[in-house]
């Protein structure tokens, strides 16, 4: 109890130091532009309804946002789990994917815009769904094409070479007793590889969530983006509003964090078997 | 009785090639016949290709050249018919030990109510069905190897592979451990071909003793046991085997410097 106390004086101490000085900077500079108080982004935050300079509240966009990241993340994740762990089990996979895969790795995400817009423009999943009117319309449009694939490049790599990392560890001894007790390969690759190389391919869904997450401003900084959190930093900075910028970019740190929590609880639960195997 | 072959090697040649080019005889020229329901004990130097060769015939590594045969059939894959225990241990780390024993009557599909009585008497036989529900890195070693024992027969098979099962276990553990095996082994008259160190547990165990030579691994002798069980380890002729087959190792052993 006492050492809870403890620890969460410790983790507080550099917050409170960090909002000191900030107010004291803010106080002297006294200029809202260049460094609002505190005290102005915590009322914006506290009021994460209200509509902000005409571009809805910051739950609205945060929730928007949100969509848009799970929609790229999760066409990485679907795509790079089944692909890692065929890399990781088949040499000759590997030797067929690795290479290829490995040119379009150092590319950053950001480099894929010009291409993208050329394939993409504004085109959004209400246009490919036919979707054109209704609340569905309104969210399937906000989800372009361009930011979705813009998010998918960053997430897909970690969930990429984590699966092909998680499977390549699998001692060989587990594979090689559970044939001798009569698997079949579907066997192998349900009962034995994806179970052992779970923990490295949830840690890379973990990663992976996070780059995804850091994709978003620059996502949503491309043309046909009216809305996202992201878009409202960029337009805030336009119309010199320092105070909506910063607290927008609290919003994207507290719910990146909170993402990540939420995994990092999933796994220490999940995966207990790992940390205490000898 | 009649003395059928159930487990034929002929002429079995095993080289690995190294990374670095470098090529290892594991085994040359190794001849051997295993008849059903006989209890070999596998000795020899260690390095001397004793696990290679379990795993050839486990039909997970492939021979370089020759024939191994299980009842007339080549080997050429895993089967459910030769289990095998290995000399790591084998436990998945994210299974119970009760799922883990019923590992191999998961894979055969077995209903769920049936794979867990089978492997719960199975447990009870190694003496761990107090330890059903604990994870594999709850046990120690020596518990984790008599789960992997349990999980080999709980799957029924017609040939057991044993490689050093018993090496992780302390004295007392050990002999009760023999005294266990040789006791399902003469219920449920099976094939067992089991690798150790010790000469005295060979002799304990053994209807045949094949005693290795190293570099090359080759069959260098056959010793039959002829001792009525249960083996008493007073019996003058029980000395005298271990004090022979001592010999031969020491001279495997100086002939590698
Ligand atoms: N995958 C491999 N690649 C190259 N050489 C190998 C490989 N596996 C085994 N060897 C070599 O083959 C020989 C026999 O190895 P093996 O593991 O069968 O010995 P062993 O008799 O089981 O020894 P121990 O009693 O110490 O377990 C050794 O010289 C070893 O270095
Ligand atoms: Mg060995």
């Amino acid at each position: 109890m006492s050492k809870n106390v403890t620890n969460v004086c410790i983790m507080i101490i550099l917050p409170v130091v960090f909002i000191n000085i900030w107010f004291y900077l803010a106080k002297s500079i006294n200029n809202t532009v260049i460094l609002p108080s505190p005290a102005m982004v915590l009322q914006l935050l506290s009021h994460p309804s209200e509509n902000l300079i005409s571009m809805g509240s910051l739950t609205n966009n945060i929730f928007v946002s949100l969509l848009r990241v799970l929609a790229g993340y999760l066409l990485a994740v679907i795509l790079a789990i089944p692909l890692g762990i065929l890399m990781g089990y088949y040499a000759k996979m590997f030797i067929l994917f690795n290479t290829f895969v490995g040119i379009f790795r150092p590319i950053p995400p950001l480099a894929w815009v010009p291409l993208v817009l050329a394939w993409f423009g504004i085109s959004s999943f209400a246009t490919f769904t036919g979707v054109e009117r209704g609340i569905l319309f309104i969210y399937l449009n906000n989800l372009k094409f361009s930011m979705v694939f813009i998010i998918f490049i960053g997430a897909f790599y970690p969930v990429l070479t984590s699966a092909i990392y998680g499977v390549k560890n699998v001692k060989k001894t587990l594979i090689d007793s559970a044939r001798v007790l009569g698997a079949s390969e579907s066997d192998i690759f349900f009962k034995i590889l994806i179970p052992a190389a779970e923990p490295s391919i949830v840690n890379g869904m973990r990663i992976g969530l996070g780059v995804a997450w850091m994709c978003l401003v620059s996502a949503e900084m491309l043309p046909g983006s009216l809305s996202g959190i992201g878009y409202l930093i960029t337009h805030a900075y336009t119309i010199a509003r320092t105070d909506v910028v910063i607290a927008g970019m609290i919003c994207i740190g507290v719910v990146g964090a909170l993402m990540d929590m939420f995994f990092r609880i999933f796994e220490d639960k999940k995966f207990k078997w790992q940390r205490l195997i000898r | 009785m009649i003395t059928d072959t159930i487990i034929k090697i002929n002429q079995l040649n095993k080289t690995y090639h190294t990374e670095l080019g470098k090529q290892i005889k594991a085994i040359e020229n190794f001849n051997l016949d295993i008849n059903i329901n006989n209890f070999i004990c596998i000795v020899g130097p260690s390095g001397c290709g004793k696990s290679t060769l379990l795993r050839i015939i486990a039909g997970l590594d492939s021979a370089s050249s020759g024939l191994v045969s299980f009842q007339g059939q080549a080997i050429s894959k895993p089967s459910r018919d030769i289990g095998m225990v290995f000399q790591e241990y084998s436990l998945l780390p994210w299974r119970t030990v009760i799922d883990n024993v019923s590992l191999g009557l998961e894979f055969n599909r077995l209903a769920k109510q049936e794979r867990l009585e089978v492997a719960g008497s199975f447990l009870k036989m190694v003496g761990l069905e107090d330890y059903a529900k604990a994870y594999p890195y709850e046990l120690s070693g020596g518990m984790q190897q008599r789960v992997a024992i349990a999980r080999a027969l709980a799957n029924n098979p017609q040939v057991l592979l044993m490689d050093e099962p018993f090496g992780a276990l302390d004295a007392h553990t050990r002999i009760l451990m023999q005294k266990e095996l040789l006791s399902i082994w003469e219920k449920n008259m099976k094939t067992i071909v089991f690798v150790t160190h010790s000469v005295d547990e060979a002799i304990y165990l053994a209807d045949t003793i094949i005693v290795m030579s190293s570099h090359p691994g080759g069959v260098k002798e056959v010793i039959n046991v002829n001792m009525s069980r249960p083996r008493d380890r007073a019996n003058p002729i029980y000395a005298q085997l271990a004090s022979q087959i001592l010999l031969m190792l020491e001279e495997e052993v100086t002939k590698v410097k």
